[in-house]
């Protein structure tokens, strides 16, 4: 059993939204410094989340062009992603031979699950939370090309723009930051009008407009 | 290994193809018939419970489990192939219903041509036309006799589209390049949303032929021959790689299972993956006897029938034959044998991704909402001088955007791929930016082939598939073409920046480009050149028929589904009337 890890976030850095927990009680914690919430981990040890909050925050930064990676949650989504079956490759084809260096087009022929590309991705990360913005970047610069670094992009995205049960896109600020209304009962009276205008529907989450629980996969085996 | 009770009819895979054969058999005849699907059951009534794009697009929740059974691919015969360990390229389904549950639902047929390309080429050309490596052949049906069967199969589905060929006449608005059609749409064109709008009057202006793309997504409610009713598309965006949340795009679990529940003489047993065909040898050849499979708990059953039908979709028909050991395996060295040749996937990917200044509002549209021109596709236009034969169609589809698939795409002119600048760019062009596609005709080569894996297995031990897949420089040249004229066209729709195609080099199994695998168990007029004959029945084993898309000799630029359900409502035919008064060789 691994020890109980928490990640702690203030108030303040996460721009005082909603939170999920583990749980996925909802709560809703104000923008004033000493609030702050405990979020406990899956995977990742506190001192790794902040690590994947930092470079995700470098990826998706949080800048005039609206939030990013940091108050939509993308640490507590990747941590759950990788304690759930896609983390330990559940259901990716893992018979051997490997072929590490195959050309591009075979896509990923690795032996290293999510997990393990994670783990060793992060070691060469460390201290990595402790750094300006200038080096951090620099630092990411030096791994672009490394398979951790594209698996933490693509991650980063997903939970900039998944569907909250999944523990990113808090408050649904990544969908409203790109005009993204959420799954929609219906776009019959609207698909063919708005043509050259922006429509902008209330986004609404999938638990939200079905009033049923998701089922989310990293819950599952 | 436990012997069930003998059946009439055993049906292998419980999607479109196998589905249909068992409403067929089972509503006009009386026979017993048993269909065995490998995957689960579904319930079609939750599928707005599934509405999640993380878990269903981009993990794959209603696909084949990779970690079962996958392909190995390599590009040529002297390349060690690799196991494709995560779907990317194409989408094979799992469960009831199949992929036919998750697709987009774009149903147009192929150009009458398609099925004579062999002797048409040669007719207008001569040989010379044909690449050096080409093994196209003729399918051994015309349009002519599977035109009933495409209308009846539409008339199923409740296609929504327009005619442009009426008996001869052409039709504004319609596809005036289609084969004739005996009858209109049962449904009127879906909506067409603003890009594929903007699609349609630049096409127009540049003087083609654009018609909306004919769409099992239906435009109202409809009740089907069946007596099966289904609501009109709210155009909610969520088609491709899910299942549709009221019904409105058919899916066999809400066109053909209510039918098939109803009767009962059809059995669907879920969990059973079939691993053999069973048979025997005789004085006249080979005679199917059933199939064994391994229950959902494990158990190994030989279920015994009178007439075995293959519906398990292309990679496993051939996988079936191949490891059951009926008929010849295709030799490229010799050209010898059938089973595994004419492997084909189709020329399918974003010709031009065009940028604009306006919001496009993409996450509203459906799996076929959109608009094409055939004006370059098969063999209606002129290719004096041009480095390749036939062609394929430009389309602007509004499938709905869902952001995970869709964000992070920017202009050339934007360099980096994360940070600020990124971002800010991705953000503005989120929902400013569409892709026009172009699905091409994909030739068959000696050189393209399915065999068994000698490396990899499945999750019983049986040897994976193995592609020996590569372009050639007809689908190269054809795609450096309609890649241009899709900048062409993005220009002409206000794009202020547009990323054209890089073009084809070798298969990449990395980028989506279709689920429209075909070839395999190819049909045709001689048994030295085809697995099944013109009714899908198995050349030499006369009580196995194989059905789907692994009986294309080659691939057209059209969705398969029309083509792949009306061959099996003609074979459905063939059996009724012909085949069960006197079972034995049909052609």
């Amino acid at each position: 059993m691994r020890r109980r890890e928490f990640l702690t976030l203030s108030a303040a850095s996460i721009g005082g939204v909603v939170v999920y927990s583990l749980d996925r009680k909802a709560s809703r914690i104000s923008p004033q410094a000493g609030n702050s919430i405990r979020i406990p981990l899956r995977f990742f040890t506190e001192a790794e989340a902040l690590i994947v909050a930092a470079a995700a925050s470098c990826i998706f930064p949080s800048d005039e062009a609206g939030p990013g990676a940091r108050e939509a949650g993308v640490a507590v989504y990747i941590d759950r992603q990788l304690a759930g079956p896609w983390g330990r490759d559940r259901h990716r084809y893992t018979q051997e031979p490997f072929e590490e260096n195959a050309p591009m087009e075979f896509g990923y022929q690795g032996q290293a699950t999510p997990q393990q590309i994670y783990h060793q991705g992060l070691k060469e990360l460390k201290g990595f939370a402790g750094l300006g913005p200038d080096e951090q970047n620099q630092k990411l610069k030096q791994i672009e090309t490394t398979v951790f670094f594209s698996l933490l992009r693509q991650n980063t995205i997903e939970g900039m723009f998944c569907d909250p049960t999944h523990g990113g896109n808090i408050d649904l600020l990544g969908w409203q930051m790109i005009g993204f209304p959420g799954p929609r009962m219906s776009n019959f009276d609207d698909v063919d009008k708005h043509f050259g205008e922006a429509f902008r529907p209330k986004p609404a989450s999938l638990s939200q407009m079905t009033g049923r629980k998701a089922r989310a996969s990293e819950d599952q085996e | 290994m436990k012997t069930l009770p003998s059946v009439d009819v055993v049906i292998v895979g419980g999607g479109w193809t196998g589905l249909l054969m068992a409403k067929e058999l089972g509503s006009r005849t009386s026979l017993s018939v048993v269909v065995l699907e490998r995957g689960g059951p579904r319930n079609a009534d939750n599928y707005g419970d599934d509405m999640d794009e993380l878990d269903y697009s981009i993990r794959f929740r209603m696909m084949q489990d990779a970690s079962r059974e996958t392909v190995t691919l390599r590009h040529t015969t002297t390349e060690r192939a690799l196991p494709l360990r995560q779907h990317a390229s194409f989408f094979p389904g799992a469960g009831v219903g199949g992929a036919g549950e998750h697709w987009n639902g774009e149903f147009p047929r192929m150009l009458p041509d398609c099925f004579a390309l062999l002797s048409k080429t040669i007719e207008k050309y001569g040989a010379e036309r044909l690449p050096e490596d080409h093994s196209i052949q003729d399918w051994g049906v015309t349009y002519d006799e599977l035109e009933p069967h495409y209308m009846r199969v539409e008339m199923l589905l409740g296609i929504s589209g327009k005619a442009g060929n009426l008996r001869g006449k052409q039709m504004e608005g319609g596809n005036i390049f289609e084969g004739w059609r005996s009858g209109e749409y049962p449904n009127p064109p879906v909506k067409i949303p603003y890009f594929s709008a903007m699609f349609r009057d630049a096409t127009k202006a540049l003087g083609y032929h654009p018609y909306p793309i004919p769409a099992a997504t239906i435009s109202q409610v409809y009740t089907n021959p069946d007596g099966i009713a289904r609501p009109g598309c709210t155009y909610c965006g969520f088609c491709e790689r899910f299942g549709c949340m009221i019904g409105a795009k058919a899916q066999p679990t809400n066109t053909l299972l209510p039918v098939i529940q109803k009767r009962k003489n059809v059995a669907l047993r879920t969990g059973a993956t079939v691993r053999r065909i069973v048979y025997d040898t005789t004085q006249n050849g080979k005679r199917a006897r059933g199939v064994s499979y391994i229950d959902a708990t494990g158990q190994e059953i030989f279920q015994p029938a009178e007439v075995v039908f293959l519906a398990s979709w292309t990679l496993n028909n051939t996988r079936l034959l191949l490891l059951s050991q009926i008929g010849e395996p295709y030799d490229p060295a010799s050209g010898k044998g059938t089973v595994g040749r004419n492997l084909t996937h189709q020329v399918y990917y974003p010709a031009a991704t065009a940028f604009f200044e306006k919001p496009l509002n993409r996450f509203m549209g459906s799996g076929a909402a959109g608009v094409r021109i055939a004006d370059f596709d098969g063999d209606l236009f002129d290719h004096s001088g041009l480095p390749f034969m036939r062609g394929g169609i430009l389309l602007a589809l509004s499938l709905g955007f869902r952001p995970i698939a869709n964000f992070g795409v920017v202009p050339q002119s934007v360099k980096p791929k994360w940070g600020s600048e990124w971002k800010k760019a991705a953000v503005h062009y989120y929902d400013r930016t569409g892709n026009i596609v172009f699905h091409g005709e994909h030739l068959a080569y000696k050189g393209n082939f399915m065999d068994l894996d000698p490396v990899y297995k499945d999750h019983f031990g049986d040897p994976l598939i193995r592609f020996t897949l590569d372009w050639r420089e007809n689908e190269r040249k054809m795609a450096e073409f309609a890649t241009a004229k899709a900048v062409e066209i993005a220009r002409q729709m206000g794009a202020k920046e547009v990323t054209p195609f890089p073009g084809l080099r070798s298969y990449d199994a990395t980028r989506s480009q279709s689920t429209h695998i075909q070839g395999g168990t190819i049909m045709g007029s001689s048994p030295d050149r085809s697995v099944v004959n013109p009714y899908l029945q198995h050349w030499q084993v006369s009580n196995l028929f194989v059905l789907g898309g692994s009986v294309f000799p080659q691939n057209a630029s059209a969705n398969p589904t029309p083509t792949i359900l009306a061959l099996t409502s003609r074979t459905a035919d063939a059996v009724v009337n012909r085949y069960l008064k006197n079972p034995s060789a049909l052609a």
